[in-house]
């Protein structure tokens, strides 16, 4: 009798475990970057229960995996240059050839991605560009240069917040520069130094969840945002600009993976193919105001983000560069000059 | 106090036989949560960094040495002084004193007032003190911000009345940091100073008047001795918390200059990834903490021999 009631109780409560995990999810997202009524549709679609923390860079979202929270999270959103360095660090999971039916909406040009050949671990979130904005009420001269943050005129001096992304400021750094990423010659990565160091006299903050709300308050007058980031700082009243410079811009592609050790792999693959639907890809365009790299989203995005400013480069801008994954001897030089540079 | 102590000793022989489980708590507590955590910071600062965050196991002395020493951008000239990190901890030091300072201006009259109270309305006045703190750091921290910026209501409120014409510029300065530090620390500094005025016998002062010595006499050759450990105290319990802070830094500072907290967070989730250099970064940081704690206890214990 007392072991049978020992039995059944174990068996009541490992269904009740297995209950209980398949019905969960968890993600690990950046801030601002998910509607609530999307994952309240997810939700109610399959019954899954979401919970999401978020992160404000690549590089925290990997510092987080690495002490010790791979396992915790079945999938995150890292940027494109981080999704290599996730997979050279065995952190995901590769999803079979079969497990997403929804893997045939990828826009083509996204699925040889350069960062994951074939898609073996990620798929496409949205896709935009960094360079900055500047508020055309303090400034009315030409912001066509990446000049604005890094010899900016004096009227903005002072006024300049820099998001505080290591990647990205080396990559808009050296495009400024006219040198190459992660260059390994020594005179280059000296001048990269000293740009940085005579630009930051002209920087009041660094800060990435802050980039749109010191637009928008007034706190500086040019800002290193993302542009979809740009966009809504515009809507929500700030006289700001989004510039495509002569020198080029960082282009950027944010990637759902599958984590290693994912508590609740089933789900995440639920997920990815919930997001690949063009409805709910789209959902997440109209939010975040960048572009999904999911085919057929068109005719569910609000008309006036094809017409964007932020979301179409001028004719004559620079060309877009992913930030490149450096080596480890020159990801040490950068290290050292990013310390430098907020010392 | 000789019955106290008489029943101390019944109390210890009593329970002698189980002492060493009843102590255990207090054991587990110190041990699990101080000195391991401590001492794996320790050993982590000595071993060998891996590329991306991690450590390798592998003893050695670089993160000190990357302390101590500039060996420029490629890490091959000759080793000079590295002034870097040494100027983080005195910016830190600078910003966590001016914080002390300010704490104190305002935390001793608060005391002294709340103090001088009678029974019934100490109680509101301590009550007040502490209702900003049931709210969150971050969100205190974040209001601060709105307050004072350039557009803020505190600058929108001078130019109305005509006591300034352009804004005020506080937010990203050090005066901002120094300011919400204040604002994070202040009961830290007004509960003791008030534990210790509530102690304190205010016939001397009457004493002292009577005998004709003036006010200021008063509170620099009476008052403040007698306080004098309430008042270090409070310094100490404002000025530590400071020094290791990031929140303010980075939300009012602008985040542009490392102070020791954010230094530290960004070897562990920031863009460096280095543990090694994080960890011996927390543990010069807590060297100098317990040096500056054992100074005021040796000073302590003199003054009382």
């Amino acid at each position: 009798m007392f072991l049978r009631t020992i039995f059944t109780s174990l068996i009541i409560l490992l269904t009740a475990n297995f209950a209980y995990a398949g019905g969960k999810l968890s993600v690990y997202h950046w801030f601002e970057y998910m509607p609530q009524e999307l994952l309240d549709k997810f939700e109610s679609e399959t019954g899954i229960d979401v919970t999401m923390d978020t992160y404000d860079s690549n590089e925290s979202l990997l510092a987080a995996l690495k002490a010790g929270k791979l396992g915790s999270y079945d999938v995150a959103v890292p940027g494109d240059y981080m999704v290599e360095i996730l997979a050279g660090e065995g952190m995901l999971d590769t999803i079979g050839d079969s497990e997403l039916k929804n893997k045939g909406n990828i826009e083509p040009q996204w699925i040889e991605a350069s960062f994951d050949p074939g898609r073996k671990h990620s798929i496409p979130y949205q896709w935009g560009s960094t360079s900055f904005s500047v508020n055309r009420d303090v400034y009315k001269g030409n912001i066509n240069t990446t000049d604005i943050i890094f010899n900016p005129p004096d009227e903005l001096k002072g006024k300049i917040n820099v998001l505080d992304s290591q990647g990205e400021v080396m990559a808009l750094g050296s495009l400024h520069l006219g040198i190459p990423q992660c260059s390994t010659d020594r005179d280059q990565l000296k001048a990269l130094d000293s740009l940085l160091q005579s630009a930051k006299t002209h920087w009041a903050s660094f800060g990435s969840d802050i980039a749109k709300d010191v637009l928008v308050s007034g706190d500086v007058a040019v800002g290193m945002i993302w542009n979809g980031f740009s966009s809504k700082a515009r809507e929500e009243g700030a006289n700001v600009e989004y510039s495509y410079p002569d020198q080029g811009y960082v282009v950027w592609m944010d990637n759902v993976v599958l984590l290693k050790d994912a508590p609740n792999r089933q789900n995440a693959l639920i997920f990815m193919d919930f997001l690949l639907e063009p409805e709910n890809a789209a959902a997440v365009t109209n939010y975040a105001q960048y572009n999904a790299g999911v085919k057929g989203v068109t005719k569910f995005l609000e008309p006036a983000l094809a017409t964007m400013p932020e979301n179409n480069p001028r004719e004559g801008a620079g060309p877009g560069a992913f930030v490149a994954v450096c080596d480890q001897e020159t990801q040490e030089v950068y290290d050292q000059m990013w310390t430098r540079l907020r010392s | 106090m000789a019955a106290g102590a008489g029943s101390g000793r019944t109390m210890s022989s009593t329970f002698l036989p189980v002492r060493f489980w009843l102590l255990m708590p207090s054991w587990l507590i110190i041990g699990f949560f101080l000195a391991l955590p401590v001492l794996l910071m320790l050993v982590y600062s000595f071993l060998t960094k891996e590329f991306r965050g991690g450590v390798i196991w592998e003893p050695t002395l670089a993160a000190y040495d990357q302390f101590l020493f500039d060996r420029g951008l490629f890490g091959d000239d000759p080793p000079q002084i590295e002034w870097k990190y040494i100027s983080i901890f005195l910016r830190s030091i600078f910003q966590a004193t001016g914080a002390t300072i300010l704490c104190l201006i305002i935390g001793f009259p608060t005391a002294f007032f709340i103090a001088t109270r009678n029974e019934n309305t100490k109680v509101i006045w301590l009550f007040l003190v502490t209702v900003p703190y049931w709210v969150n750091l971050l969100i205190r921290t974040v209001s601060m911000k709105f307050l004072i910026r350039d557009s803020g209501p505190l600058n929108e409120l001078l130019i109305t009345i005509g006591a300034i014409e352009t804004p005020l510029k506080l937010i990203n300065t050090n005066f901002a940091v120094q300011l919400g530090l204040f604002y994070s620390y202040l009961p830290f500094m007004v509960l003791p100073i008030y534990a210790a005025l509530e102690r304190y016998n205010f016939t001397f002062s009457e004493a002292a008047s009577d005998l004709y010595a003036p006010k200021w006499t008063i509170l620099r050759q009476i008052l403040i001795p007698i306080i004098k450990p309430g008042i270090i105290a409070g310094c100490i319990l404002v000025f530590v918390p400071s020094l290791g802070a990031f929140l303010a830094p980075d939300l009012l500072g602008g985040a542009k200059t490392f102070m020791i907290g954010s230094l530290i967070e960004d070897q562990f989730k920031g863009n460096a990834g280095n543990w090694p250099f994080g960890a011996a970064s927390s543990m010069i940081l807590l060297s100098l903490v317990m040096i500056v704690l054992i100074y005021y206890a040796r000073a302590q214990s003199k003054e009382q021999v």
